[in-house]
């Protein structure tokens, strides 16, 4: 017992029963809930990676702007550092918590330059004493993430999709936040660049004990930088458990053909590799399946999986499925 | 004239005019897809990828020039279509799917709007048909509830389901030639496979070429007949896909193998290939790569490698290799 002195990590990120339901319209008449996050509770150690993945649609981002109030969550709790975070005081997070966005197009002003999207947060939260200082710390960030000073000058419509990217990354490590939702943040770089932005995430949570929620679809990707990972399908968790243990070990039928989906970059084994091919459609979130959400696409499904709905249950330390036949 | 290529790029250059200079996006490119063929393109980000596929097109920004070079389409030179021909050749002969899938949707039209009018440009279906047609590519892509879906707007569908209607969008008029710029990023694998699996059955129904853009070296091994690798606007590689993964023979190309993250990384730390991209207003004299190389010569500071044949599927051009026919011939003759 070599770590009884360690104090038990403490979490930061604590979601409890996280529920979003977007209300959307089906004809003139008739509206429907859009339950895109349904229930949906974990918590994230200070200093940790959680990865979050899933099918495209299932909640992920939705998850990740809900804990930062960029959308109002319409159930359940979040807290950080053990204080309930609501409407009035988030923003005094606002600074601890960023956001890299998924959509690198969308989410930066094409009429501002580099400079002044990386120095609007140090504009908000004044976190320079000139000018010198502003500049020169812009182009530290720009650096961090791989780009060059002379293109601070440049404005984001100038820009390859990476490097868009990457300015986003910048501006969300500006303000030298303690929590970073990542949503995506380097599905759209080429593997080096990505190489190198990894190394910088894990580098920064070494150095600062930054905490991250790492959302991605690239499974090699969320194995390396992440100590645990949850799989989300249609607005819930059905299995999460520590990195290593979900990728060689994955319980739930969903993981399961998740895992045996990544892509290998080996022609090789490209080739002669069992794919678990899931057969039909995602079903809309509008009209969820009784029962258990995955069902209409699990090959194990049983009659009892359309008429109740599995409890998230632990089958070992740390690893917990949603699923009846586990 | 049978083996023609389909697609021809010849030393294509396209530069940007900005106010800080001419970047020179696209630098010499060369390459041939064939009919029914997946030609995948992978290379730094911002290396000239989507401007390359902007040119075939020609739907370049403002700045946006091509300065030099030839595209053929079927032989004839797309640089000098006019613009009903090349009208007809977007859409019709070529079409795109987009990395941002914001750009090509547009936020006040539904769906269901978008679709049909793609269909009902390129096509001579009536409205009743196109709308059918519109929905049966939305089926066919994987989108739940396609009727809903058509009255949707695109800021109400997640990523990926966005990401779906532009392939449908792209598909709908059966294009000769899909250029296909990271268009499965968005998805998660099990989606991602049942596209790269539809856009293989459709490909070989329909013969249909693909040109398959993307940084995810897995699909790029599971999906293509042959690769380009590209750094600062030209080719360095291109070979079939085994000659690329076991064969590499550019410095860029083994330092891009090298980053990848594998199934027993984690914990380590992944291997970038070290400094920063070049900066296209100002291309260096000789090899693109040269301050990043670890194995660079005094030649490659002084003279732009020319490409040299590695064997029938595989071309690279980095001076390592003259360097190493060198000495083999010398051997050779020695012996
Ligand atoms: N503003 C909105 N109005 C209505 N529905 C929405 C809105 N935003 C998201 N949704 C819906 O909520 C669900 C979850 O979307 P979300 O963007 O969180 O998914 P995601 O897991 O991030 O998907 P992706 O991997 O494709 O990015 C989707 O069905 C989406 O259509
Ligand atoms: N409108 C523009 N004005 C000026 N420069 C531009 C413009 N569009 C692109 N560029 C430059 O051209 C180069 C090539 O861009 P391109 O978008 O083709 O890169 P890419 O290879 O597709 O990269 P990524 O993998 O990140 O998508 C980049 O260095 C970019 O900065
Ligand atoms: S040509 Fe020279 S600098 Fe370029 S990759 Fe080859 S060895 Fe390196
Ligand atoms: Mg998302
Ligand atoms: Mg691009």
């Amino acid at each position: 017992m070599s770590n009884t002195n360690d104090a038990s990590p403490k979490k930061l990120i604590e979601v409890n029963n996280l529920q979003k339901h977007f209300v959307v319209k089906e004809d003139m008449f008739t509206k429907l809930p859009l339950k895109a996050v349904d229930g949906v509770s974990f918590s994230i150690d200070k200093g940790e990676t959680l990865g979050l993945v899933g099918e495209s649609g299932c909640g992920k981002t939705t998850v990740g702007r809900s804990i930062l109030f960029l959308e109002k969550p319409t159930g359940g709790e979040i807290y950080y550092d053990g204080n309930l975070i609501n409407e009035k005081n988030i923003y005094n997070y606002r600074k601890k918590m960023q956001i890299v966005f998924q959509d690198p197009y969308s989410s930066l002003n094409p009429r501002m330059t580099v400079a002044d999207i990386v120095g609007e947060p140090l504009d908000i939260h004044k976190l320079y004493k000139n000018k010198a200082e502003r500049e020169e710390r812009i182009a530290e960030l720009l650096q961090t993430v791989g780009l060059n000073s002379d293109h601070s000058r440049r404005y984001a419509h100038e820009f390859s999709g990476g490097q868009r990217q990457r300015i986003g990354i910048a501006r969300a490590l500006a303000v030298a936040p303690e929590f970073i939702v990542c949503d995506e943040p380097v599905s759209a770089l080429d593997v080096s660049i990505q190489a190198q932005i990894i190394n910088k995430f894990e580098e920064l949570q070494q150095k600062l004990g930054i905490t991250y929620l790492f959302i991605a679809h690239d499974l090699l990707v969320v194995q390396h930088i992440s100590q645990r990972i949850a799989v989300m399908y249609l607005g819930k968790i059905v299995e999460i458990a520590p990195a290593k243990e979900l990728i060689n070990n994955p319980i739930h039928p969903y993981t399961q053909s998740l895992i045996s989906a990544i892509p290998l970059p080996d022609p090789e084994s490209a080739r002669n590799r069992h794919r678990i091919v899931l057969e039909g459609d995602v079903p809309s979130p509008l009209h969820m399946p009784s029962g258990c959400s995955f069902r209409t696409r699990c090959r194990e499904c049983k009659i009892h999986c359309s008429q109740e709905i599995p409890e998230l249950k632990e089958v070992s330390p740390g690893h917990f499925v949603r699923c009846f036949e586990r | 004239m049978s083996d023609q290529p389909l697609l021809q790029i010849k030393n294509l250059h396209t530069s940007f005019f900005t106010e800080s200079g001419e970047v020179k996006a696209v630098n010499g490119l060369n390459f041939n897809l064939d009919k029914g063929k997946v030609l995948g393109v992978v290379g730094e980000s911002g290396s000239g990828k989507s401007v390359t596929a902007y040119s075939i097109l020609r739907i370049l920004t403002d700045t946006g020039k091509i300065v030099d070079g030839e595209i053929l389409f079927k032989g004839k030179d797309v640089v000098k279509f006019n613009k009903k021909e090349i009208n007809d050749f977007r859409g019709a002969r070529v079409s795109i799917i987009f990395q941002d899938p914001m750009t090509s949707l547009n936020p006040v039209y539904t769906i269901g709007n978008q679709l049909c009018e793609a269909i009902l440009l390129h096509t001579d279906r009536n409205r009743k048909e196109a709308y059918l047609r519109a929905k049966e590519m939305l089926e066919l892509v994987g989108v739940n509830e396609p009727l809903k879906r058509l009255k949707q707007y695109p800021h109400e569908l997640s990523g990926g389901m966005r990401q779906r209607v532009m392939i449908a969008m792209a598909l709908a008029c059966e294009p000769d030639i899909l250029i296909a710029d990271e268009p499965t990023t968005a998805l998660d694998v099990t989606i991602q496979a049942q596209i790269l699996e539809l856009m293989k059955s459709l490909q070989k129904k329909m013969g249909m070429a693909i040109i398959m853009i993307t940084h995810d070296l897995g699909v790029i091994a599971d999906m293509c007949d042959e690769i380009i690798v590209m750094y600062a606007g030209s080719v360095c590689e291109r070979g079939t896909a085994d000659e690329i993964f076991y064969n590499p023979k550019h410095e860029y190309t083994k330092g891009l193998l090298r980053s990848i993250p594998r199934l027993d990384s984690a914990g380590k730390k992944l291997i970038p290939i070290e400094g920063s991209p070049i900066d296209l207003l100002n291309l260096p004299k000789g090899c693109p790569f040269v301050a990043r190389c670890d194995n660079a010569m005094k030649i490659c500071l002084e003279q732009k490698p020319e490409e040299v044949r590695i064997n029938d599927f595989h071309i690279a051009a980095c001076w390592l290799n003259y360097k190493e026919r060198y000495f083999n011939e010398e051997v050779q003759s020695n012996e």
